[in-house]
């Protein structure tokens, strides 16, 4: 009997355990850790930074910002895991305090509120330090070669096979009685290589005048299109011809990239010009020009700082300016000291720069050692946002 | 004066986006907003030079019967159909424009121009992949090992080929193609240096100082 008893009460308080809801554990307020005017923008943002409390994870979090006026808006809620917002609808100049609440199930526990924060417009991305620091260090170099050069002081700069064939090209072309076809890329004249291959057309125009040959220049850009026309125009009166200048030589084609592909392929395949000049910015229209101006069977010199289409061109033609070759051309061919000694310029900023990444690379590996981490601080003013 | 007012106005433009850069103030963003807008207005005026320079060669070549004129014939047709088409139905979605010319004549056109692209692609890997010299044999074998490690039948010839094609394009590919970056950037900085200070004068063009 005593034992049919205990049984039962054993059974009983197993079953009274059961039944009984477990005690329900709150997440604690969080806190608000930093709250700030977000820093480097146009203003009409604030940035919001919390820590959450003790006990479990809420499920989501609620932000909710009340202004100086009394007025208060619920932003918005944010994944358990985030612990940051931004405020990207604050008026300017508005003083705001925010609060957080931490929701689990039906519950909610909101944060005491924060200190008032105003967003404004900056004046200066400080994010950008780094770069304005390089940017004056590299304009003193090229300032400072320049003005070497303008002493009548003697700069070298290496030899340029591509550059070097030019004066080849055109007499090649002058010999055969055959056209030259020059492409000055496809893009806008806002493009630096477009600008690059502009001023180097004109010392290839000036050749061409000198030695009499024709010359073809197909345009996609209209803007493009006038400059070159007036580039054109202008070498062929600098080398004392003219009267040689045809204004139809410098012509507009069409904006429709592949249509304009397609024209001057036939241009190519009609007039079997002796020399191709493909100098500028190129897109997947290169490979198209190039191989089709090698079947022609005419020297080809091309040029472009896509690193995706010189592959193409230097399979396809005889001669490729890689990269910053494009733009070392127009000092190259015209001997110009002023041009030559911004070229010297550009040479040391890019062994400035090999000395950077080399120093920041062996930093950042002894940043991982613990004692040295502060070189961590280091390699990270180089990164920008 | 055609030529220092072109200079003047390159150099003020020109610092000022330089300062833009730093400035996250609505004032400058609003400047660079404006000067884009002006750049499309300016190449809308430049687009009717372009069309003139267009029909102007092209009926010279037909009026000196140069080699192809029939293509001008075409050439001229069609600008001349378009520009009816653009003026009297409009450019939006849905006009004859978009419907005739966009989707059966143009985009059919490009397709075929993208689809030439792979017969060059493979006349122009045929050339390149010779194995005439230690470079080009590097050059092949190189190719041949990211190209199969690209596919599924090379993870089926042997799991650790992707692995390697992927550290060939990663690491020595890499290499070579941030050093060119790297040299495309200067070059550009030092570029646009020299057109703002008027040292590089070339886009200029003619006129008299």
């Amino acid at each position: 009997m005593e034992l049919l008893l205990t049984g039962l009460l054993t059974v009983g308080q197993v079953g009274v355990a059961d039944t009984m809801p477990a005690p329900v554990v709150l997440p604690t307020a969080a806190r608000i850790v930093r709250v700030q005017d977000t820093p480097n923008d146009r203003g009409g943002s604030i940035t919001l930074q919390w820590q959450p409390g003790e006990g479990p994870r809420p499920e989501v979090w609620l932000i909710e910002r009340t202004a100086s006026t009394g007025e208060t808006e619920l932003l918005g809620s944010v994944p358990c895991e985030e612990t940051g917002y931004q405020d990207e609808t604050a008026r300017n100049y508005v003083p705001y305090t925010y609060r957080v609440a931490a929701v689990a199930g039906c519950d909610t526990v909101w944060s005491e509120p924060s200190v008032a924060v105003k967003a404004s417009p900056q004046f200066f991305n400080t994010s950008r330090v780094n770069i304005l620091i390089g940017m004056i260090l590299f304009f003193v170099l090229v300032v400072y070669f320049i003005e070497h050069a303008k002493r009548g002081r003697t700069l070298f700069i290496r030899r340029i096979a591509g550059l070097d064939a030019v004066e080849e090209a055109v007499g090649r072309a002058t010999e055969m009685g055959k056209p030259i076809v020059y492409v000055p890329g496809l893009a806008d004249v806002s493009q630096i290589a477009t600008i690059a291959s502009i001023n180097i057309l004109g010392e290839v125009a000036k050749k061409i005048a000198q030695y009499d040959s024709t010359l073809l220049v197909p345009n996609r850009d209209p803007i493009v299109y006038t400059v070159a026309r007036e580039v054109v125009k202008e070498a062929y009166t600098k080398a004392g011809r003219p009267d040689a200048f045809k204004p139809d030589s410098v012509f507009f084609v069409t904006s429709e990239q592949f249509a304009y592909a397609a024209a001057v392929d036939g241009l190519m395949v009609r007039e079997k010009p002796a020399t191709n000049f493909f100098l500028g910015t190129f897109w997947a229209e290169s490979l198209i020009l190039a191989e089709t101006g090698a079947t022609t069977g005419a020297i080809q010199i091309a040029g472009t700082d896509s690193v995706f289409q010189l592959p193409f061109f230097i399979t396809a033609c005889d001669y490729t300016l890689i990269g910053e070759e494009l733009y070392a051309a127009s000092a190259y061919l015209s001997r110009e000291p002023l041009l030559v000694g911004s070229l010297k310029g550009q040479d040391i900023g890019k062994m400035v720069i090999l000395a950077v990444i080399v120093l920041g690379s062996v930093l950042m590996l002894l940043s991982k050692i613990p004692v040295l981490s502060f070189f961590g601080r280091i390699t990270g003013f180089f990164e920008t946002s | 004066m055609k030529r220092n007012i072109p200079l003047i106005i390159c150099l003020v433009m020109g610092v000022m986006m330089m300062v833009q850069f730093f400035v996250p103030h609505p004032v400058s963003v609003a400047v660079y907003e404006l000067s884009t807008k002006w750049i499309r207005i300016v190449a809308a005026f430049a687009l009717v030079l372009g069309v003139g320079s267009l029909i102007m060669y092209h009926t010279d070549r037909l009026r000196r019967r140069r080699t192809g004129w029939p293509y001008s014939i075409v050439t001229l047709v069609a600008v001349a159909v378009t520009t009816v088409i653009g003026l009297g139905w409009g450019v939006r979605p849905g006009s004859p424009l978009q419907n005739v010319l966009f989707q059966n004549f143009l985009v059919p056109l490009n397709a075929s121009m993208f689809a030439i692209l792979a017969f060059y692609m493979a006349s122009a890997a045929y050339r390149a992949f010779r194995a005439r010299t230690k470079e080009a044999a590097l050059l092949l074998v190189a190719a041949f090992v990211v190209m199969l490690g690209m596919v599924p039948v090379g993870r089926a010839l042997w799991g650790k080929l992707p692995e390697i094609a992927e550290w060939v394009l990663s690491v020595p590919n890499m290499a070579a193609k941030r050093g060119i970056l790297f040299g495309v950037a200067l070059g550009a900085i030092a570029t646009s240096l020299k057109v703002i200070l008027g040292i590089e004068r070339g886009w200029l063009g003619g006129g008299k100082s």
